[in-house]
């Protein structure tokens, strides 16, 4: 019977053929926490009995989500990841560095084929490289940080088919957002997902990323794509390690295909408070807005800066918006201040924070007030989640979050293309 | 394990950052004071209506979002023994069982607040005392008993010195 790519890789990695419903003990590739989770699974390393890593090299904790620390006891659990980094001796990315996930993908330690435990849910990014990589809690991250090893329900899959080629103006974030609509925020909740189809061939590495980040906004424990020219191409740029990347079989048995035709998409957006409250962004086009948000895991990197940067060119933002950009990590900031797009975005009004999670997780870097309306490129939306839970949040492409800022409401970026 | 305890009801896709606010998990490992704010956005004065052992009770999805421990964490510390819900988000039940908070998965439709629960895990039955009906609950995975039963993954793993699965 063929096999879909997250049975094959678990068969790779338990040594044993695997299908959907068994459970196994496989072997870890890679292991990440950030500075939201870390503290506990030190804690749950101790509890153990934990004295040393598995391999201090496939080890990574990163300070990304309250970064610098906005207060002592932030600044009490950073020291306590540093501590600890130096003790065992694994990777630490400090402030300043950027989002854990943009450094894992930059990291060259993440490739076709690997599999990786983050602590932190939208470690399914990675899947986008053809790895099976999946979110974990502190205490199963601290089992992995001990044995190099995870157990693991083998899912069914999910396969999406995207036929058409997305139309100018419409970018991936659109195309996850309108998937996730159809589906529902629990339609892959235990399932595996495959993307795949012409849309996501046509997408630039860095836009399938947007893609497999959300598939856990659909309840997936996995965003999975084929690897092809433009992902070997990500990995000659940024890896000395070789990987063997996993196609899936012909006759994989997938629980479900959907297939649709993005052809005629139209740029969509994510209401508050769910990300699958999803709608054409027409719909809502001219409600003001207070914030706007470009950053994230999910869109803060350099052909998102890019795109905003072109959009925002000769014009200024709106005196009732607060723009806010937080660059993926500083790989992605150098990028943008050579190539001028940071220069555009601050001349336009552009408030730029320090790689890293910026505003998303509402720790600090842009909380909205009472009754303010934020458009952000991020991936929840959940009430409360900037850390007012009186404010609304809309999610959208870095080119709506863009031209939001510029008009003080919400607006297709399709005008400001023309 | 027989647990017993009154019913406070939620919705469904009831995400981690209603359980407990990034606000406040990024800053401490207290766990008493991360329980002061369980679900909080949600209904501010929650946490002073739970009596220890009562349950929380939801529609579908619950625990969507994050990957945050502190959401099981909180809610145990809060004194509630088990999350009665329709289903659950895969990171969120993992979690649970790994922090020894039960998760019960069972239809959940007719449960009213203030109902008075009783759960046997081993038996697989919920049985709603106010209402006087039983439900069947589906088991969780042998692993995942096995986990629970050692009082969550670290003491598992102290006790085995590793996965101990088989
Ligand atoms: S950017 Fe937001 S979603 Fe991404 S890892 Fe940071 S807090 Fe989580």
């Amino acid at each position: 019977m063929g096999r879909s790519i997250i049975e094959k890789i678990l068969s790779r990695k338990s040594g044993q053929e695997v299908q959907a419903g068994d459970i196994v003990v496989a072997k870890v590739d890679f292991a990440m926490g950030q500075d939201g989770t870390s503290p506990l699974a030190i804690q749950a390393f101790r509890a153990m009995g934990g004295e040393a890593l598995f391999d201090p090299e496939k080890v990574a904790l990163v300070i990304d989500h309250s970064a610098p620390s906005p207060s002592e006891g932030v600044s009490n659990l950073h020291k306590l990841m540093r501590e600890f980094a130096r003790e065992t001796g694994c990777h630490l990315y400090d402030v300043g560095d950027g989002v854990c996930h943009q450094l894992m993908l930059e990291s060259g330690a993440v490739g076709p084929g690997s599999l990786v435990v983050g602590a932190d849910s939208h470690t399914c990014t990675y899947g986008a490289l053809n790895a099976f990589a999946t979110g974990v809690g502190s205490t199963d991250l601290a089992a992995a940080l001990i044995s190099g090893r995870m157990w693991f329900k083998v899912p069914p899959t999910l396969k999406f088919v995207c036929h058409g080629i997305l139309p100018p103006g419409v970018y991936s974030k659109d195309l996850i957002l309108f998937l996730i609509g159809q589906v529902t925020a629990d339609g892959a909740t235990y399932r595996s997902v495959e993307f795949g189809g012409e849309a996501i061939r046509a997408l630039s590495m860095e836009a399938r990323f947007t893609v497999s980040n959300m598939a856990v906004e659909m309840g997936a424990k996995a965003g999975l794509m084929e690897a092809d020219e433009r992902t070997a191409e990500w990995m000659a740029q940024y890896s000395r390690h070789t990987f063997e990347p996993v196609v899936p079989d012909p006759d994989a048995v997938y629980e479900q295909v959907l297939e649709f035709d993005v052809s005629r998409l139209e740029p969509q957006i994510a209401r508050p408070h769910r990300v699958d409250n999803v709608a054409p962004l027409g719909e809502v086009a001219g409600l003001p807005v207070d914030e706007a948000v470009l950053g994230t895991c999910t869109n803060g990197r350099l052909e998102d800066l890019r795109i905003a940067a072109a959009l925002v060119r000769g014009y200024r933002v709106s005196p009732n918006v607060r723009f806010i950009v937080a660059p993926a990590s500083r790989s992605v900031y150098l990028q943008a201040l050579r190539d001028g797009s940071l220069e555009t975005l601050v001349q336009a009004g552009a408030a730029v924070v320090t790689p890293g999670c910026g505003p998303c997780v509402g720790t600090h870097n842009g909380v909205p007030a009472d009754g303010e309306r934020v458009i952000s490129s991020a991936n929840r939306n959940f009430k409360g989640r900037m850390g007012n839970s009186k404010a609304e949040i809309y999610l959208a492409s870095p080119a709506a979050v863009a031209a939001a800022a510029l008009t003080g409401e919400i607006t297709d970026p399709r005008e400001f293309l023309k | 394990m027989l647990l017993s305890g009154k019913a406070h009801v939620f919705g469904d896709d009831i995400n981690t950052d209603y359980i407990i606010s990034g606000k406040y998990k990024f800053k401490t490992l207290d766990l008493a004071e991360l329980a002061r704010h369980v679900m909080e956005d949600l209904d501010p004065d929650f946490y002073r209506k739970i009596t220890a052992g009562d349950f929380i009770v939801a529609g579908r999805n619950f625990g969507c979002g994050s990957s945050r421990e502190q959401a099981p964490l909180a809610i145990k510390h809060a004194g509630i023994s088990a999350v009665v819900a329709g289903s659950f988000a895969r990171i969120f039940y993992r979690n649970a069982i790994n922090t020894g908070l039960p998760v019960v998965e069972c239809d959940t439709r007719a449960i009213e607040p203030g109902d008075e629960l009783e759960v046997d895990l081993g038996a697989g039955i919920l049985r709603n005392r106010t209402r006087g009906v039983e439900v069947g609950i589906t088991p969780l995975p042998a692993v995942m008993l096995k986990i629970l039963n050692d009082g969550g993954l670290a003491a598992h793993f102290r006790k085995h010195g590793g996965f101990s699965l088989d």
